[in-house]
């Protein structure tokens, strides 16, 4: 690939997000594309903010800039307004309707924001923004668990990504436990078929 | 596993952890102890795996201090010896740390410093580089995995060549950063067994011999130097000749990320054996410019360093950087706050596209203790307890310590009002006991009870101070990756060792009042509290119930987990279980409580919270 492209990976933890970009890293090691990735370990995981940037191609920094992403992979809706501000304009982000309701939300200490609301914001400047409900889609092919590969088998159909849709596919295959492939498959092309659509 | 491949040149995707392993093996290390600590624990969660196969051995010590010791000995006897530990635990291997550097070392030994800018995971973000320079030793400072990688193998040959301990000074964006590695060879003999050939003259640090072990040290030192100016890691990125920037650490990628996005060219010099200095490079360096940037994290280290040299060089060399207040003394780089810097001395604009949207008020979502974790049924039974005995929160001190249980200081439960580092939970509880007048509260973690909860303990008892101490035990080192420890008696190569009984440890102590409880049993644990808080003299409850992650995936091999629910009939909607439990699988509709099915993991542990018994079983099928 020429130049660079950058992926912020945002949501919740226990999300399965650090899978998620390590299926992007493992299509970039096929096609000896050069790959950087910053995670998160350690107590922020629990329950906390998750944000996990991927680079891709000519790149130095493992971290991205506000307005430097081109495509913000947002795992929950509140999470994904909260990172918007690392998109590009003319980025697109790629959201999970399904929210992780905050435990203080239900302890009536704040409010969960309007998921309409925030969506039609975030259409309103980025008007490549393409939303699914991941969680649901999951449910749909076995596990609420596998909603990250059928978040990643939407990002495959995402325009601008230097990976086909076969060679995410076979990221993901070497990826997840050799158990549950198949339920990962049919995931993945949910998650795939729903961006298409 | 990919990493133990002897494949020379095939590239792999490693975490910076990972890749400081692959280092290890191909530097014929034959000894690692380490204690878990963010962001160094994957070293140790790698060679769990790894170690056997590559033939290291490789084993988790109570503490930090312990593991350096032991590391010292290794290689004194001489086998080549390596040990990890995030920044703050080196404040605890202090002490043998900054005698080593007096007594050398024979076999490599190598000390990996994990520092943690921006404290994503600590307590402070100390800067672990003055470490290198209080005890004496040379530094290593990587800007990548690979660089760490490559590094690590210079970093055990530099130890034997001139018989110094070196620092390996990493930060959480190269330990947490994965990238692309390629592997080099792995020698085909590791020494794991060498023989100790004694020199009390040099190991026995007795006050005649510390006295004539300083000089040596300082010789050591100027070997060192002289090994930098020609370290293939000191190196210049020539640019345009008019700006220069001297930067090490993950600092160098921000500077390089930028100078491509700004289309400018400063020169670079790029440092990453940064103690002691290539003096001689860098006054060349600075000689050459009239402006240079320091791109360095935290303190102004080399920046103290270069105007030191400038004041001989180069008087009038503009330097810009923390003194001159252009960068932050605080928290961790990233391209733009050293983009900002460097686009000011260009005089160029950076780019900035990002959109404006308008501002919607979000919920924070701050790390919480998980679903159906047993520290969560301990706060709450011990707010009730608390509250039957009429004893207000402003009557005790919540003194809390280092692992998941910290997650306590969150509403509902609030339990946590005092914290310094592992250990402080029952050493500040002495002073409460002493100094106000409220009864202190102990909360520690299994781990950090072997690692530094004895001695504080062993104070109190002797020093007649009446406290509770709370040993929340889910028998795993949970924090930082489920990592085995003593009281398991499962060792870090996954063998069987001693397991440690934490029990009659505190009974051989002469401790008086020590209870075991399962904390999911939640009547039993209020009652046992309760005799605590009315027992004069130091009370200790061992509250065990395995780890809620480990005990979810334990259960789901062996079939499926049952997933509860809220029985709507039931439910009066009062919020006694969000209000005093706060499990983050509830969620709270508008007229009944619900349970989350993605987020719950079917331990039960709320049913005996609800009055009103809604808590239900969700039969398959029904839904």
């Amino acid at each position: 690939m020429k130049g660079s492209m950058s992926i912020e990976m945002v949501g919740v933890g226990g999300q399965g997000i650090l899978l998620a970009s390590k299926i992007l890293g493992r299509a970039a090691l096929n096609k000896d594309i050069n790959v950087i990735m910053s995670e998160v370990h350690g107590m922020a995981q629990r329950g906390g903010v998750v944000v996990t940037s991927v680079r891709l191609g000519d790149a130095y920094s493992p971290l991205i800039s506000d307005g430097s992403a081109d495509i913000l992979f947002g795992f929950e809706p509140v999470e994904t307004y909260r990172g918007i501000r690392r998109l590009k304009k003319g980025g697109t982000a790629l959201m999970n309707l399904n929210p992780m309701v905050p435990i203080y939300v239900s302890l009536g200490k704040q409010k969960y924001p309007s998921i309409d609301e925030m969506v039609a914001e975030i259409k309103d400047h980025f008007p490549k923004t393409i939303t699914l409900n991941a969680t649901e889609l999951a449910e749909e092919a076995g596990a609420a668990i596998a909603a990250n590969v059928v978040m990643i088998g939407a990002l495959s159909a995402v325009e601008g990504l230097p990976f086909t849709k076969e060679e995410m596919l076979e990221a993901v295959k070497q990826s997840v436990p050799p158990k549950v492939v198949d339920l990962n498959i049919k995931a993945f092309e949910l998650g795939y078929a729903a961006v298409k659509r | 596993m990919e990493l133990l491949e002897n494949q020379p040149g095939k590239k792999i995707f490693l975490l910076g952890n990972e890749a400081v392993v692959r280092g290890l093996i191909e530097a014929g290390v034959g000894f690692v102890a380490t204690y878990p600590g963010t962001p160094s624990s994957e070293v140790g969660g790698t060679l769990e795996k790894a170690a056997k196969p590559a033939g290291i051995h490789f084993e988790y010590a109570p503490n930090e201090k312990v593991a350096m010791e032991e590391a010292a000995a290794s290689s004194a006897s001489g086998v080549r010896s390596f040990t990890a530990m995030k920044h703050v635990g080196l404040n605890v291997a202090s002490d043998a740390f900054m005698t080593v550097g007096y007594t050398g070392v024979r076999a490599g030994l190598v000390v990996m410093t994990a520092d943690d800018p921006s404290a994503h995971s600590s307590q402070n973000e100390q800067d672990n580089r003055y470490y290198a320079r209080l005890a004496g030793v040379p530094m290593l400072e990587p800007a990548t995995p690979q660089e760490g990688k490559e590094m690590i193998k210079y970093a055990f040959d530099l130890s034997e060549r001139i018989g110094a301990m070196v620092l390996f000074r990493t930060t959480t964006r190269m330990n947490h950063v994965r990238g692309v590695i390629t592997l080099g060879d792995i020698p085909a003999e590791r020494k794991t067994k060498g023989h100790f050939d004694k020199d009390p003259a040099r190991f026995v640090t007795i006050p005649s011999n510390a006295r004539r072990e300083h000089p040596l040290l300082l010789e050591r030192l100027r070997k060192a130097e002289e090994i930098a100016e020609d370290c293939p890691f000191n190196y210049i990125i020539e640019g345009d000749g008019k700006i220069g920037i001297i930067t090490s650490g993950v600092a160098y990628n921000y500077v390089m990320e930028m100078r491509n996005v700004l289309g400018i060219e400063p020169d670079v010099l790029k440092l990453g054996f940064t103690f002691p200095l290539p003096k001689k490079m860098l006054a060349d360096f600075i000689k050459s410019h009239d402006t240079v940037m320091i791109a360095e994290e935290l303190e102004p280290i080399l920046e103290k360093e270069v105007k030191a040299l400038a004041k001989d060089v180069n008087p009038s060399l503009r330097i810009v950087g923390k003194e001159s207040g252009d960068l932050p003394l605080t928290y961790e780089y990233d391209p733009e706050v050293v983009g900002s810097v460097m686009a000011r001395l260009y005089d160029v604009a950076i780019p900035h596209e990002h959109e404006e949207l308008k501002e919607i008020e979000l919920p924070v979502r701050p790390p919480t203790l998980c679903p159906g974790c047993p520290h969560r049924a301990t706060y709450h039974a011990l707010g009730k307890a608390m509250k039957a005995l009429k004893i207000k929160p402003e009557d005790v001190v919540f003194s809390s310590d280092i692992g998941c249980y910290t997650l306590g200081i969150q509403e509902p439960f609030e339990m946590a009002d005092f914290l310094l580092c592992m250990g402080s939970s029952v050493g500040a509880a002495g002073g409460f006991a002493q100094s106000s007048d409220q009864i202190p509260i102990s909360f520690i973690g299994d781990s950090t009870f072997f690692h530094s909860g004895i001695p504080g303990l062993v104070n109190n008892l002797y020093n007649k101070h009446r406290f509770v101490y709370v040993i929340l035990d889910n028998s795993i080192t949970a924090m930082t990756g489920h990592q085995p420890n003593p009281g398991m008696g499962i060792t870090g190569m996954h063998e069987v060792g001693q397991k440690i009984d934490i029990e009659a440890l505190i009974r051989g102590l002469g401790v008086e009042f020590v209870k075991v409880v399962d904390p999911y049993d939640i009547q039993a644990t209020m009652k046992l509290f309760k005799e605590a808080l009315q027992y004069d003299g130091p009370a200790v409850i061992i509250a065990r119930h395995p780890c809620a992650l480990l005990e979810y995936r334990d259960k789901k091999r062996k079939g499926p987990v049952p997933v509860y629910t809220v029985n709507e009939d039931k439910c009066t909607n009062c919020h006694i279980c969000v209000d005093t439990f706060a499990c983050p699988a509830f969620v709270a509709l508008p007229d009944v409580m619900s349970i989350d099915p993605a987020v719950c993991l079917g331990c039960g542990s709320c049913v005996p919270v609800c009055p009103f018994d809604a808590f239900e079983v969700l039969k398959e099928g029904e839904e």
